[in-house]
């Protein structure tokens, strides 16, 4: 079983990590989890971006939230990533595979994944 | 929506997005029956808002016309045999009680019943969602039960956030780990 002891041991291990964020600026990933984004499947792709951000070890500077309804139900699951200097990638119909690749290319590599973006869906 | 869960996730995101900070979530499973509540201390819903609830053409939001979420699980409970009750309280003053109250009955068993599909990760999702809330979350099948108190781990964790992966992962596997003593026969 998980215990409680294993928990404090994540505490001890993520002291340091924590003052190290604060310092930086951040890139947020934010993904819809509205009725609309739920019903398309955004939990399995706001899952992939948590464990795929902690798995490359980027959490220091990447933060993954969730929002209401954007607004453009019929493209869910919607994610939106800002940049440290407030640029907005807008990606539409994710999916958890389509979020490990954002993470390589985009988040690790620096350059949007067009092909997923709303710019490139058919309007 | 093709599992319970995700029914979980988006009704008990209402209960985020009112303001609560102490949210309960009651999963009883009592023979053919389903009993779900959520509890939270929210900031709790008006007279025309409540009595308009059920219309998927009521909505709070600015971003679409439709709000589909309390339609979709009074469907669900109806489909199978069940019904959905809400009562909800806005304060009157300063320091008086609010909050809202859903409970909601669902046939198991019922040939139209969705599988419970991931419960886990929809416990995670709340609380990564809304880190700085308190959840309890409790699951029982007859003697049997799974439960996760967020008040608890954070004594443990401090100042350290709940929606910080590692913890994330940690309760998600704790969660896991309960339900597959609960589901051995």
């Amino acid at each position: 079983m998980k215990s409680i002891e294993e928990l404090m041991a994540i505490k001890a291990k993520m002291q340091d990590k924590m003052s190290v964020r604060k310092a930086e600026g951040e890139t947020r990933i934010v993904v819809g989890m509205a009725t609309c984004g739920i019903a398309a499947g955004a939990r399995p792709v706001l899952n992939a971006f948590v464990e795929d951000i902690a798995a490359e070890g980027l959490t220091d500077r990447v933060t993954v939230t969730q929002t209401g309804c954007i607004g453009i139900c019929q493209y869910e699951p919607v994610v939106e990533v800002f940049e440290k200097d407030g640029q907005k990638t807008t990606y539409v119909k994710m999916t958890a595979e389509k979020a490990k690749e954002v993470v390589e290319k985009h988040i690790k590599g620096g350059k949007p994944v067009v092909e997923y973006t709303i710019g490139a869906a058919k309007l | 929506m093709d599992e319970f869960s995700l029914y979980v996730l988006d009704i008990v995101n209402n209960s985020t997005r009112a303001g609560a900070r102490n949210i309960r979530i009651f999963l009883r499973e009592e023979g053919d029956d389903l009993y779900f509540t959520v509890e939270d201390d929210g900031c709790g819903m008006s007279e025309e808002q409540l009595a308009r609830l059920r219309d998927p053409f009521f909505t709070t939001r600015k971003t679409r016309k439709v709000g589909l979420g309390v339609p979709f699980l009074v469907m669900l409970a109806e489909m199978t045999g069940g019904w959905v009750k809400i009562a909800s309280k806005q304060a009157a003053g300063e320091g008086e009680d609010h909050g809202t109250k859903l409970e909601a009955k669902f046939g198991l068993h019922h040939v139209d019943f969705l599988p419970l599909g991931d419960l886990c990760g929809t416990v995670t999702t709340l609380i990564q969602g809304a880190p700085d809330t308190d959840f309890l979350y409790l699951h029982t099948r007859g003697e049997k039960q799974v439960r996760l108190d967020t008040k608890e781990l954070r004594q443990v964790l401090g100042d350290l956030s709940l929606a910080e992966p590692e913890v994330l992962a940690w309760i998600r596997e704790n969660l896991a780990e309960q339900y597959e003593q609960m589901n051995q026969v």
